[in-house]
């Protein structure tokens, strides 16, 4: 069987669904991500030892497994305990709380390298220990690591393709059920790649211009 | 073709960055035993030079001459490779940043290219390393490596390194310029005492009073030209331009 | 927590950890191969191979692996590529890798110092010569670290040929999620044995990192 890309038009409008539905389960992942990120930095960092304890464990689990069993893990748990969401719910959840934990190393190093002279300006001035980590620490920090952010945004676009194994048609699982029906792998995995790519370097392309605009405010 | 005596020479030597040119045709003999020295500002154009002579950095233009040979000479990419690596093993080159191979011990540092291009034995290398580190006072560190040096000790094993090759011509870029002060006189000895030797060497250098009593020539060089050159006791005692005195005026002055 | 079901299944789990490091070795050493070639591609004189190595990293690192592993293993047969499912995880996971181990490599050996160079070539040594006898050896104490970081990920990545059907931890993991519907229990089964991996990896790069550092 060779190649024939000419049928490829035909299905055309049911990859471009796919890729619509790739850059919104990335956006609303990295969204999460982000927040996410945020919060587990200040926990490690600040929450009492009974809280950090654990959480760190949570956070060494995170990292040393597979995305794929997490995603399988979350989305399989979640009905057992009852919650029974659609599958691209569970995909954004699963992508964006193993983003977050990546996230959170990086602000945690981010947060420890903002002077500390900053944070006793700030208390000089009256402000609270959290109002002071609120407007004067956490901004600092996230300026730094918007560059390496940007780097696990991009990541988490490639790893959005992980989601189809939970049954949500995305790129990949569009591609999947075009297939399905002509027996085309070749074609429309090629297809399905050159899209991620070109979302892979429409980000890039976001990411320089983000970076150069953050080395101009200092 | 070259005289006998002509062991260095170039002839109008030109390079350019781009559309910055660096040197504009410089001439240069140095016979054979000479100790040449070049003094200049930064961006003066003399490190490009001594740099050019090892071709580090190619000329764009102009030939240069090692005794009977033309070190720059037009040849197919693999041809020349083959010829700069011969021409190479002539000439030695000592770094102001040292550059000694941090993996490797004194000896190693010492040994590697002789046994590696020179195809001798383990023991001959040995040997050479013994006498090299030696000559320049560190044999008592020949198995340390250079992170457990001092700069000064650092810069003498480079000298070692690069004189196990048998050199015909020393090429000395700054030297001891990034030593600290208490450490340059000892690197300083070892150059006298190659100079005794009457090795062949090219100096590059911002001490004057080292010139002055190493050197047997001078050459001051601007803007990628070569201003004025002579005798030591000419040139810095009574130097013929007002570009050349007025250098020796600052630099004398921020010696002070 | 069901804990007499977990110790039902979990020699099925151990024996699956076993094809996971299998692979995990095998695209290990291929991603190295391709790591090696594609940094040497990216540094060399020729502008046609400087090329041909961007564009091999651009394109691997720029598309999700999964895709890679389906062209491959679905796509390959309309090319004349037959492989089984684990041969297909291997080179597939192997060449991704290896755009990764590129930048990694290259940027080792573009952290030497350009004097190291200059001072091999100043006495008389080829390029090559430079290259292996002086630049090498100091970059591949920097790689040390790095490479671990692109070995643990990689042994994360090899979770992707469950969906190829390589009965290792992952597929293992889901087929017994499926049967026995007690999510929770089997990956903590698996993710046990990952992490075990993952650790005693991570142990063994960092005894190497502080053999191999200068003294």
């Amino acid at each position: 069987m060779g190649l024939d890309f000419s049928i490829v038009p035909k299905y055309m409008d049911i990859i471009l669904l796919g890729c619509a539905w790739t850059i919104g389960i990335t956006v609303a992942a990295a969204l999460l991500s982000f927040v996410g990120g945020i919060v587990f930095a200040v926990i490690a960092l600040f929450s009492p030892w009974i809280i950090r304890q654990p959480f760190r464990l949570l956070e060494w689990v995170f990292m040393g497994t597979p995305l794929l069993l997490q995603l399988f893990l979350i989305y399989f748990g979640l009905v057992q305990i009852g919650i029974d969401l659609p599958a691209f719910v569970a995909g954004i959840i699963g992508l964006g709380l193993h983003f977050a934990v990546y996230n959170s190393e990086l602000i945690q190093t981010a947060i420890l390298a903002v002077d500390k002279g900053q944070m006793e300006a700030a208390r000089t001035l009256g402000l609270s220990r959290g109002e002071a980590l609120r407007k004067v620490v956490i901004p600092q920090a996230v300026r730094d690591v918007i560059p390496p952010i940007g780097n696990n945004m991009i990541a988490l676009l490639k790893d959005s393709a992980l989601v189809s194994v939970i049954g949500v048609s995305e790129l990949t699982l569009s591609a999947q059920r075009v297939i399905g029906k002509t027996y085309r792998p070749f074609e429309f995995y090629i297809l399905a790649a050159a899209f991620y790519y070109v979302i892979n370097l429409g980000m890039e392309w976001v990411q320089r211009r983000i970076e150069r605009r953050i080395s101009i405010s200092r | 073709m070259t005289e006998q005596t002509d062991f260095v020479e170039i002839r109008h030597a030109q390079k350019s960055f781009g559309t910055l040119e660096v040197l504009k045709d410089i001439n240069l003999t140095v016979r054979r035993g000479q100790i040449v020295g070049i003094i200049g500002s930064s961006g003066s154009g003399k490190s490009t030079l001594l740099r050019a002579i090892n071709d580090l950095d190619p000329l764009t233009g102009g030939e240069i001459w090692l005794d009977g040979v033309q070190v720059n000479k037009k040849l197919p990419h693999r041809q020349y490779e083959k010829h700069i690596n011969a021409m190479r093993q002539q000439v030695g080159m000592v770094f102001q940043h040292f550059n000694l191979f941090p993996h490797m011990t004194a000896r190693e540092n010492v040994t590697m290219a002789p046994m590696l291009l020179k195809k001798i034995s383990r023991e001959e290398a040995d040997a050479l390393a013994r006498e090299q580190l030696d000559k320049v006072g560190m044999l008592n560190r020949i198995d340390y490596y250079p992170s457990q040096l001092s700069g000064g000790q650092k810069q003498r094993v480079a000298i070692a390194r690069a004189l196990a090759m048998k050199p015909k011509l020393m090429l000395f870029d700054e030297a001891t310029s990034a030593l600290d002060p208490e450490l340059v006189e000892e690197v300083n000895m070892v150059m006298k005492q190659l100079a005794e030797e009457h090795m062949t060497m090219i100096i590059v250098t911002h001490e004057m009073d080292f010139a002055a009593s190493v050197c047997d020539r001078v050459l001051f060089m601007d803007k990628g030209v070569v201003v004025e050159e002579g005798p030591p006791e000419v040139l810095f005692r009574n130097p013929a331009k007002e570009r050349t005195r007025e250098f020796l005026r600052k630099h004398l002055e921020g010696a002070k | 927590m069901d804990l007499e079901l977990m110790l039902k299944v979990y020699p099925f789990f151990l024996q699956a950890a076993w094809v996971t490091i299998l692979l995990s070795v095998l695209t290990a050493l291929l991603g190295l191969i391709c790591g090696t070639l594609g940094a040497a591609a990216r540094l060399s004189r020729f502008a046609v191979l400087r090329f041909l190595g961007a564009a091999y990293v651009s394109v691997f690192r720029g598309t999700p692996a999964l895709i890679q592993l389906f062209i491959l293993y679905f796509g390959g047969p309309q090319v004349g590529i037959q492989l089984d499912a684990f041969q297909a995880g291997v080179i597939g996971l192997g060449i991704n890798a290896g755009a990764y181990m590129t930048e990694t490599i290259r940027g080792a050996i573009i952290a030497i110092d350009k004097g190291q160079r200059e001072a091999a070539r100043t006495l008389g040594l080829s390029r090559w010569q430079a290259t292996y006898k002086v630049i090498l050896p100091q970059a591949a104490r920097l790689m040390v670290r790095p490479l671990g970081v692109n070995l643990n990920m990689l042994i994360k990545a090899t979770a992707l040929v469950a969906a190829i059907s390589v009965v290792e931890l992952t597929y293992t993991a889901q087929r017994y999620i499926g049967s026995t519907y007690k999510p929770f229990e089997m990956f903590l089964l698996a993710g046990l044995l990952y992490m075990i991996i993952i650790y005693v990896t991570g142990r063994g790069v960092a005894w190497l990192d502080r053999r191999v550092q200068i003294t």
